[in-house]
């Protein structure tokens, strides 16, 4: 028992806030209660804290719309808690499409399916980098919110509250992509608000720290990472993870029998020295 | 024969040019769904909302308005609704918006979608100037046309003897019966759907439809003389002469020229 929190605690904890806040945002539209409503889209905690998607914003934003400030107000709130704060957690700890892809990748890992892929992978990390600029330039030709259009992950938490449609093929097609096409197919190479939030959050200040001198190279941590280039440090360096990829889901802290990864603040201090 | 490798700096620039290959073929084809999803001349939007074109580009589809909604009348479209993803909209033949006071649904929009200030008159909400469609009748199917009485459209109307009236005239298939035909009056009715949602018939042969949709427009350059406020836009208005080689003379001339010779002989 003591093992299996030891080793899924922060897992057990995602899945807590993941499950949570689509519980208060369905209980809002279902039930009237007013302790976080709307989705993810914007949204109003205890009825007077604005949140709002700053990447869905800089769509209407390059669309032409002008927003009335209440929405400003809860992009500047999200915005900055995830550069300060949270780094790119919002991909692992609030994201629902996380439960569908993390599952997706769990049963890859099960079945072997990654075993028999040997062929060189169809898409590139960096094409999240891409789609994020193309989303940006669709809009503004269209005059219309381009991602907020196609986005799986606004079909999946708006149709979790106010009624899925045909929303769930979307998901569908994510878990078969990331299972059968390509291993983190859809969070690791496509999805441009990953990628918005992985350029955001580059600097804030929660980070993973990973300890040389307890490692024994088991690599457990690199086979549950879902963006594994971020772990390059393993077994060399005692190193925080810097890249803005990681989403702090924290997976390979608890797959960790040796103490060798941990969470903490990042060090600027002893970063500049390094780099002296 | 043996192939050089390429230089570094080729290998970027090819490597680019792909990229960027990909994201035109990309662009386009989400250019063209985009184009193709967004259009929904039929759609009904919840009070205040901006124009169609601005709502599309403002919305952010949080469902505030959805969830401030008492009646359950707003909803956000589904995939697979055939409406634009995620934005909200109603459908007044199942409910109708019943015209709240306090119009809840509009101050909690974050985005200005909804854009209170055009609906608020001397610092006070007025729902009665919401904008949200307009009811058209089909003669052919509204049962007060046939000489058979009903007047519910009438009675369910909010804005009742404003937006609907009520006007008679002679049944001259029976020679003593009247005729009892609601009018809908573009200048007051908001949209609200309640008529729609009252009428008996079958389907409903009054209805909303988007304003857009549901009116003509006769051109700026009609003006109704006996307007004054209309009047008035001819006030700075000045003429412009365009003389061609046809014009140069009067009609009368021209139509009279070229029968010198027959006239004089």
């Amino acid at each position: 028992m003591n093992k299996i929190w030891s080793n899924y605690r922060y897992l057990i904890l995602r899945r807590f806030v993941q499950i949570g806040m689509l519980v208060l945002f369905f209980g809002a539209n279902a039930w009237g209660w007013k302790i976080l409503e709307g989705n993810l889209s914007s949204s109003l905690l205890f009825g007077f804290i604005p949140m709002s998607d700053p990447y869905a914003t800089m769509q209407m934003i390059a669309a032409g719309a002008v927003v009335a400030a209440d929405l400003l107000i809860g992009v500047a709130v999200v915005t900055l808690f995830y550069f300060f704060i949270g780094g790119r957690a919002f991909c692992s700890w609030v994201c629902p499409v996380n439960m569908v892809t993390d599952s997706a990748d769990y049963l890859r890992r099960v079945f072997g399916i990654d075993r028999a892929q040997k062929m060189k992978q169809p898409i590139v990390r960096n094409a999240r980098y891409w789609i994020l600029g193309l989303s940006l330039i669709v809009s503004a030709f269209m005059g219309i919110a381009a991602f907020e259009f196609v986005s799986p992950i606004s079909m999946m938490h708006r149709g979790l509250v106010f009624g899925m449609g045909f929303g769930w093929a979307a998901v569908a097609m994510i878990f078969l992509f990331d299972l059968l096409v390509l291993r983190n197919g859809w969070c690791g190479h496509i999805c441009p608000l990953g990628g918005f939030y992985s350029l955001l959050g580059k600097f804030s200040f929660i980070r993973v720290h990973h300890l040389e001198e307890n490692c024994t190279l088991c690599m457990k941590c690199k086979v549950v990472c879902p963006e594994k280039q971020v772990l390059h440090m393993i077994g060399k360096e005692s190193l925080p993870v810097l890249s803005g990829e990681c989403t702090n889901c924290a997976r390979c802290i608890e797959v960790c029998d040796d103490d060798a990864l941990r969470f903490s603040i990042r060090d600027f201090i002893q970063n500049k020295k390094m780099g002296e | 024969m043996k192939q050089e490798a390429l230089s570094d700096r080729r290998k970027f620039i090819l490597n680019m040019a792909r990229g960027v290959g990909y994201a035109a073929i990309g662009g386009f084809l989400w250019s063209a769904y985009l184009d193709d999803a967004k259009a929904s001349p039929l759609i009904l939007r919840p009070p205040a909302a901006m124009p169609e074109e601005d709502f599309l580009k403002t919305c952010i589809k949080c469902g505030l308005c959805v969830e401030a909604c008492p009646y359950d009348t707003l909803m956000l479209a589904k995939p697979g609704d055939h409406r634009p993803m995620g934005t909200p909209y109603f459908i007044p033949r199942d409910i109708p918006c019943y015209m709240c006071e306090d119009i809840p649904c509009v101050p909690v929009c974050p985005s200005g979608a909804l854009d209170e200030s055009s609906v608020t008159v001397n610092g006070h909400l007025d729902i009665n100037t919401a904008d949200m469609g307009l009811a058209v009748i089909d003669e052919n199917s509204c049962i007060a046309f046939w000489g058979i009485q009903c007047d519910a459209c009438y009675r369910a109307c909010p804005i009742l003897g404003q937006a609907i009236t009520v006007e008679y005239s002679q049944n001259e298939r029976t020679g003593k019966h009247a005729f009892l035909k609601p009018v809908v009056h573009a200048d007051a009715c908001t949209g609200c759907g309640m008529c729609e949602h009252a009428c008996v018939t079958e389907k409903p042969a009054i209805f909303i439809l988007p304003r857009e949709v549901a009116m003509g427009k006769a051109g700026s350059h009609y003006i109704k003389g006996w307007d004054k406020k209309d009047e008035s836009r001819l006030k700075d208005a000045h003429a412009i002469h365009t003389t061609t080689n046809v014009s140069r003379k009067k009609a009368v001339d021209k139509l009279n020229s070229g029968l010198e010779g027959l006239l004089d002989e």
